[in-house]
């Protein structure tokens, strides 16, 4: 078996760029090895990136699938994986496999409205899906992105969330959890944006990346809405080891959040999400 | 490919020469031997090594070998060893990595080569490593190293002709009778001084090896005699399981209050997972050495008995016994059906067996499901 064939081996990335998002998080950036194809991605799909010889994390694809030469990486710092690509520098290595996982449903949403509801580094999986969105922002109907952050600090991608905020085309509306100082924005868990923000409940898809509780809350703000729960559409977060459905570790229920997931109807795992410990 | 040949006899003072022939195939020969009290699973070289004269006995929590009168070669049920040890080992290297001055090279994929000959599968053993087929290798991502092994294995499996005191593998649909999955099926008939094998062929490498064994045709009568002890196992079933709707009444008592009472008995010691011939939960560690210039990672079997599991940032999703328990056993034989067509248990009762505190799959069910 080639290697290109066998998904227990990492394939070799370049880091080309990195940007610092927060006082935790970065972006990071990688091209392929010379003369090495690049990895096509879906909205929502994410890859299990290697630090040599530290280990693997599961990381969303962040970027553009309309470019998929780039790999686009968001990653908060909590612990020795994401701590050692943290200290990578431009050239460095990186290990990736992937892309795994399913992806947001944003073509089959074509003609309705898009909400997408999301807090901390959950934007990072969701930015794929608002440029695919972009390119083709002619064939939805009102967007709406709902963002919340702990703090003023902690907002994501904070220029590119300004020229969406700018945007006539779009509604965007960040809130944060506590502010000080110049914060004239909202304050507030992002769940309390939803009963006000205008889009078709009936006609619309909705997106959804957080913790488990903001999910939840969440989906019972747009279900007070008129939502239906077939159109609603969450990214739910498991232990990962493999990406592949065969260590066991990332499962939910019958669901194996690496591949049949990470993105769930909400239908999907409603039950689920309404026990303690599953 | 599936074939089957008409059965024939093969006397059990031949046993030795179908050990050689494999050999002389260039294939390993591994199968049941005695170790620590147990029959466990190892090389051998030749039947003296096989637990001749041997039986057990098996309960919840407890596991005895004992003599027979006979010298019977494989009259006891399976032990805490199974078959996945060879196909998905313990600890297995994935690969090896080299610093090669900017560049890194993978120089070590670790493709195992061995042959193996499993000798003495039975029925339920057959059964889970179809299982474990339909994880590794007949979903849309396929595993290399367990391919690499499990494409080049003879197996000879062996009817159970008596049950033990855990088993339920005909509740379970998968024993005592091996159906297929074999090269070769043996049934030991052992009646005053007789002694001889029952043995069918299932495949071309299957004949072809019996072919060059001393056999005859057998007889109406013997068929006959090998088909009665096999029901007698059928009938000797120490454990029984109602299969029956289980997955639905699973997910219908994710709260019922009997799983607080197991996790108030369990120790998530894991024993129950690593004995088991289909559980396939692993982790992989990275490492490397010490110029820092080579690196490696390594998959082992892992549990979800522990709470490492499930952990993500923050914190496990499985902090409680009762969380992990119901987790293992609702996969076992709810879930796994939805994720792979089949039930993720055979019946082999070793759960139950290497249980330290004697938890029973089988009692467990019977109560979280109110005997459904
Ligand atoms: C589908 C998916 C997409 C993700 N996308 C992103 C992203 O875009 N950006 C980002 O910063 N983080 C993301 N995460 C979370 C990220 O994978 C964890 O923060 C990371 O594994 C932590 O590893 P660590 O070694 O740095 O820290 P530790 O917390 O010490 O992790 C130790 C081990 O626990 C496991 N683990 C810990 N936290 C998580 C977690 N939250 N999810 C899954 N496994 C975990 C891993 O197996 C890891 O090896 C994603 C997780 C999943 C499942
Ligand atoms: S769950 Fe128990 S009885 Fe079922 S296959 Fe596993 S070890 Fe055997
Ligand atoms: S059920 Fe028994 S064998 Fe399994 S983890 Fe609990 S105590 Fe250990
Ligand atoms: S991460 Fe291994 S099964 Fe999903």
């Amino acid at each position: 078996m080639n290697h290109a064939d066998n998904p227990l081996l990492p394939r070799e990335f370049r880091v080309s760029k990195i940007a610092r998002e927060t006082h935790d998080s970065f972006t990071m950036e990688l091209d392929p090895a010379k003369g090495a194809k690049a990895l096509h991605f879906a909205s929502g799909q994410f890859n299990m990136l290697y630090a040599f010889g530290v280990g693997e994390a599961p990381i969303s694809i962040s970027g553009n699938p309309g470019n998929p030469r780039t790999l686009t990486h968001t990653i908060r710092v909590v612990g020795p994986v994401t701590k050692a690509l943290h200290g990578l520098g431009i050239g460095d290595w990186v290990g990736v496999r992937g892309p795994f996982g399913t992806n947001w449903p944003v073509r089959e949403s074509m003609g309705k409205d898009i909400v997408i509801v999301t807090g901390g580094i959950g934007l990072a999986p969701l930015r794929p899906a608002m440029y695919e969105i972009m390119e083709n922002r002619g064939k939805f109907g009102n967007v709406v992105l709902l963002y919340g952050a702990r703090t003023p600090n902690d907002i994501l991608y904070e220029r590119e969330v300004k020229k969406w905020r700018s945007q006539f085309d779009l509604h965007v509306n960040v809130t944060v959890d506590r502010a000080a100082g110049k914060w004239k924005g909202n304050v507030g868990v992002v769940t309390t944006l939803i009963p006000n923000v205008h889009f078709d409940p009936y006609q619309a898809t909705a997106l959804i990346c957080g913790p488990e509780v903001m999910i939840r809350y969440t989906v019972i703000e747009l279900r007070k809405r008129g939502v239906a729960s077939e159109n609603i559409f969450v990214s739910m977060e498991r232990n990962m080891k493999c990406g592949i459905g065969h260590c066991g570790h990332c499962q939910l229920g019958p669901h194996f959040v690496c591949k049949d997931g990470p993105v769930f109807r909400y239908n999907q795992v409603k039950r689920l999400l309404d026990i303690r410990e599953v | 490919m599936k074939r089957e040949d008409p059965p024939v006899i093969l006397d059990s003072k031949h046993l030795g020469l179908l050990l050689e022939s494999l050999k002389k195939s260039g294939y390993l020969t591994v199968g049941p031997t005695v170790r620590d009290g147990a029959i466990v699973i190892d090389e051998i070289d030749k039947v003296t090594q096989l637990p001749v004269g041997l039986t057990d006995t098996q309960e919840g929590g407890t596991y005895r070998l004992q003599s027979r009168k006979d010298a019977a070669f494989f009259a006891y049920n399976v032990g805490p060893h199974s078959w996945k040890k060879f196909l998905f080992p313990p600890e297995q290297r994935l690969w090896t990595l080299k610093k090669n001055g900017t560049k890194f090279q993978f120089v070590d994929i670790a493709d195992n080569t061995t042959r193996y000959a499993f000798i003495g599968v039975r029925a339920c053993e057959l059964q889970a490593m179809s299982i474990q087929d339909r994880v590794f290798q007949n979903g849309h991502f396929q595993d290399s190293h367990y391919m690499n092994v499990r494409k080049n294995i003879f197996v000879v499996a062996v009817n159970c002709t008596q049950a033990g005191g855990t088993c339920f593998c005909t509740s379970m649909g998968t024993g005592p009778e091996a159906d297929t999955g074999y090269d070769l099926a043996l049934t030991e008939v052992i009646t005053g001084s007789l002694h001889y094998f029952v043995v069918r062929s299932q495949s071309r490498n299957g004949a072809k090896v019996l072919e060059a064994l001393p056999h005859k045709p057998a007889t109406a009568a013997q068929l006959k005699t090998a088909n009665e002890m096999i029901a007698q196992a059928e009938h000797e079933m120490g454990r029984s399981l109602k299969t029956h709707n289980l997955k639905t009444l699973l997910y219908e008592n994710y709260e019922h209050p009997h799983w607080e009472a197991v996790a108030s008995r369990c120790l998530t010691c894991a024993n129950c997972t690593m004995v088991c011939p289909t559980c396939f939960c692993s982790t992989v560690e990275d490492v490397t050495d010490l110029t820092g210039e080579n690196a490696e990672r390594w998959r082992k079997w892992d549990s979800c008995f522990s709470q490492e599991f499930s952990y993500v940032h923050g914190g496990s999703v499985r902090v409680s016994a009762k969380s992990r328990y119901r987790q293992w056993l609702t996969h076992k034989l709810g879930t796994w059906v939805e994720q792979f067509g089949t039930s993720g248990c055979v019946g082999c009762g070793r759960c139950i067996t290497w249980c330290p505190v004697g938890i029973d799959i089988t009692e467990e069910v019977r109560r979280v499901t109110n005997g459904k």
